[in-house]
C-alpha cells in the first residue's frame, strides 16, 4: 500500500467519524433543549406560589421526560452501541443534567433519592454496559450533586414561602447524602471538583436549620404537627 | 423521619440519628456499591496506564536502537535485536487487550493511547529501514492478535473463538496510527543527518522524497484529524525542512566534486559537518 493510498484510507475512516459527530451533536442538541423545558418547569417551585403546585409541576416534568425517552431512542440509532465511550464527551453532560432534573423529580414528589436504576427508567435507558446505552456512574453521580445545590436553594425559598419543616427535611436528606459521598474513593477529576462543592450546600442549608432553631421557628411547627 | 427532626436541638439525639443513618440508610447502601464500580474502575485505569508506560520505554529504546543501523557493518543484527524487543512490546499490548476484554474499548482509550503512538512509531520505523515503504495500519494490527490456550471463554465474546485456544486482538485505532506516524518523520530526519555524517549519500534523497509523501498525505488530512494532528504537522514541516535541506546542500557540493570522491569528502568532513548539521 502506497502512503497516499494508506493517508486517503484514514482520511475516508476520520471524515466518517467527523459524519457520526455531527449527527450526534444534531440530536444532543434537541436534547438540550427538552431539558430547558423541564428545568423551566421545575424552577417554579421556588416561587412562593409553586410550593403548592410540587404534583402538578412534577407530572408535567414527567410528561416531558417522554419526549426524552424518544429522543434518547433516536441518539441510540446514530453509533454502534459497543462506542459508547468513544463519543461519551458528546451527551455526557446533558446526560448529567437530565439524570439531576429526574432526581429532583423524584425528591420532589417522595422525599427520596433516586436510584440509578430509576433514572435509566425515566430516561428509557439502561443500567448495565452491556445492554446497550447505558447511564454511567460518575454520570449518575455528577447528577445527584447537582440536585445538592438545588436543594441548598430550594431550603432558602421555602423558608420564604414559610415553609419552616422542609428545610429540616432536606438537611436530614443532604447529610445522608454527604455520608454517601464520602465513602467513594474519587480520583482527581470533574466528579470530585463537583464533590468538594457539596459541602458549602451542607453548610448553606445547616445555617438555615440554625436560622429556624434559635428562633423556635422549626420546633413550634414541628411540635405543633406531632401534637 | 419527623420525630427524629422534631428533637434535633439535642445534639446527642442527632448524633444518634445520623449515626444509625450511616449504618443503614439506603442511601449509604447504594454508594457503597457506587464505590466498588469506581474503585474497580480507577483500578484498571492505572493498571492501563502503568503497561502503557513500559510499553513507551521499550518503544523508546528501539528506536534508539534502531538508529544505530546507519553506522554499524551489519544492519541485520541490529534488526533482529530489534525485532526481538518489539516482540517483547506486542507481548505488552497482549496484556492490555487482556485488561479490554468485554469493556469498552474507548473507555480506557486515554490511559494507553500514549504507548501505542510510541509503539506505532518504533514498528513503523524498522519497517522503513527494511522496506524502504509505510508500514500500512492493516500490517500493524495484524501482529497484534494473540492465541490464549485458556479453556472456555465464559462470556463467549464474539471474537472468533477457536476450539481450545481462544483470539485476542487488539485494534490501533486510526488516530493513534496517524500520530505514530507523525512522530515517525522525526526519527527519520535523525536518520537522515546521521546518514550524511556517515557519508551515505542514497538515504537522505530516498527520505527527503519519503517524508514530502508523508507530509501531502498529512495535508491532505488537514484538519478532519484529531487536535494533536495539527501540532505535528507542524513540527514535520521544520523536519522536511531540515532534510531538504541536507539534500540541497549534498547536491550543491556533490557537483563540485568527482563522483568517485564523493564518498572520501564526505568521510573527511564528518566530524566538521555533523554537529552542524545536527543543529541546523
Amino acid at each position: 500500500m502506497s502512503v497516499t493510498e494508506m493517508f486517503s484510507y484514514i482520511q475516508g475512516f476520520l471524515s466518517a467519524d467527523q459524519d457520526v459527530r455531527e449527527e450526534i451533536r444534531k440530536v444532543v442538541q434537541g436534547l438540550e433543549q427538552t431539558a430547558r423545558e423541564i428545568l423551566t418547569v421545575l424552577q417554579s417551585v421556588h416561587q412562593p406560589s409553586g410550593f403548592k403546585e410540587i404534583p402538578s409541576k412534577c407530572a408535567k416534568a414527567r410528561e416531558l421526560f417522554c419526549t426524552v425517552k424518544t429522543q434518547i431512542g433516536d441518539l441510540k440509532t446514530k453509533f454502534p452501541a459497543e462506542q459508547y465511550y468513544r463519543f461519551h464527551e458528546h451527551w455526557r453532560f446533558v446526560l448529567q443534567r437530565l439524570t439531576f432534573l429526574a432526581a429532583f423529580v423524584v425528591y420532589l414528589e417522595s422525599e427520596n433519592l433516586v436510584t440509578r436504576e430509576e433514572v435509566a427508567q425515566i430516561l428509557g435507558i439502561e443500567v448495565v454496559r452491556e445492554k446497550g446505552f447505558h447511564l454511567d456512574v460518575e454520570d449518575y453521580l455528577a447528577g445527584v450533586l447537582i440536585m445538592a445545590s438545588e436543594l441548598s436553594r430550594l431550603a432558602v425559598n421555602s423558608v420564604t414561602a414559610g415553609d419552616y419543616n422542609r428545610p429540616l427535611r432536606i438537611s436530614n436528606f443532604i447529610n445522608d447524602l454527604d455520608s454517601g459521598f464520602r465513602l467513594l474513593n474519587l480520583k482527581n477529576d470533574p466528579l470530585r471538583k463537583r464533590y468538594d462543592g457539596l459541602k458549602y450546600d451542607v453548610k448553606k442549608i445547616e445555617e438555615v436549620v440554625y436560622d429556624l432553631s434559635i428562633r423556635g421557628l422549626a420546633k413550634e411547627s414541628e411540635s405543633s404537627g406531632d401534637k | 423521619m419527623n420525630k427524629r427532626d422534631g428533637e434535633g436541638s439535642s445534639r446527642k439525639n442527632a448524633d444518634a440519628a445520623r449515626e444509625q443513618s450511616i449504618s443503614s440508610s439506603p442511601v449509604v447502601a447504594a454508594f457503597k456499591v457506587f464505590q466498588q464500580e469506581l474503585d474497580t474502575k480507577h483500578d484498571k485505569y492505572e493498571r492501563l496506564v502503568k503497561i502503557s508506560r513500559d510499553i513507551t520505554i521499550e518503544s523508546k529504546r528501539t528506536i534508539f536502537l534502531l538508529h544505530r543501523v546507519t553506522n554499524v557493518p551489519n544492519t541485520e543484527d541490529v534488526l533482529k535485536e530489534a525485532d526481538l524487543k518489539l516482540e517483547g512490546v506486542r507481548q505488552k499490548i497482549g496484556q492490555i487487550a487482556e485488561e479490554l476484554r468485554g469493556e469498552d474499548f474507548y473507555q480506557f482509550h486515554r490511559a494507553f493511547t500514549p504507548g501505542i503512538q510510541e509503539y506505532v512509531e518504533a514498528v513503523s520505523f524498522s519497517h522503513y529501514i527494511r522496506h524502504r515503504s509505510l508500514i500500512s495500519l492493516e500490517e500493524i494490527n495484524a501482529r497484534l492478535v494473540y492465541m490464549r490456550a485458556e479453556g472456555v471463554d465464559p462470556k463467549g465474546s464474539g471474537e472468533g473463538v477457536a476450539p481450545g485456544a481462544q483470539v485476542l486482538t487488539f485494534h490501533v485505532t486510526p488516530s493513534d496510527y496517524l500520530l505514530g506516524v507523525a512522530d515517525l518523520t522525526g526519527e527519520l530526519m535523525r536518520m537522515c543527518i546521521s546518514s550524511v555524517g556517515n557519508g551515505d549519500i542514497d538515504t537522505p534523497f530516498q527520505l527527503s522524497q519519503f517524508l514530502r509523501q508523508i507530509h501531502d498525505g498529512f495535508s491532505y488530512i488537514g484538519n478532519t484529524g484529531p487536535y494533536e494532528v495539527s501540532k505535528k504537522l507542524h513540527t514535520l514541516r521544520q523536519s522536511l525542512g531540515k532534510v531538504e535541506d541536507a539534500c540541497y546542500t549534498l547536491r550543491v557540493r556533490g557537483s563540485e566534486i568527482p563522483k568517485h570522491m564523493l564518498a572520501d569528502v564526505f568521510c573527511s568532513r564528518t566530524a566538521l559537518l555533523d554537529p552542524d548539521e545536527g543543529v541546523a
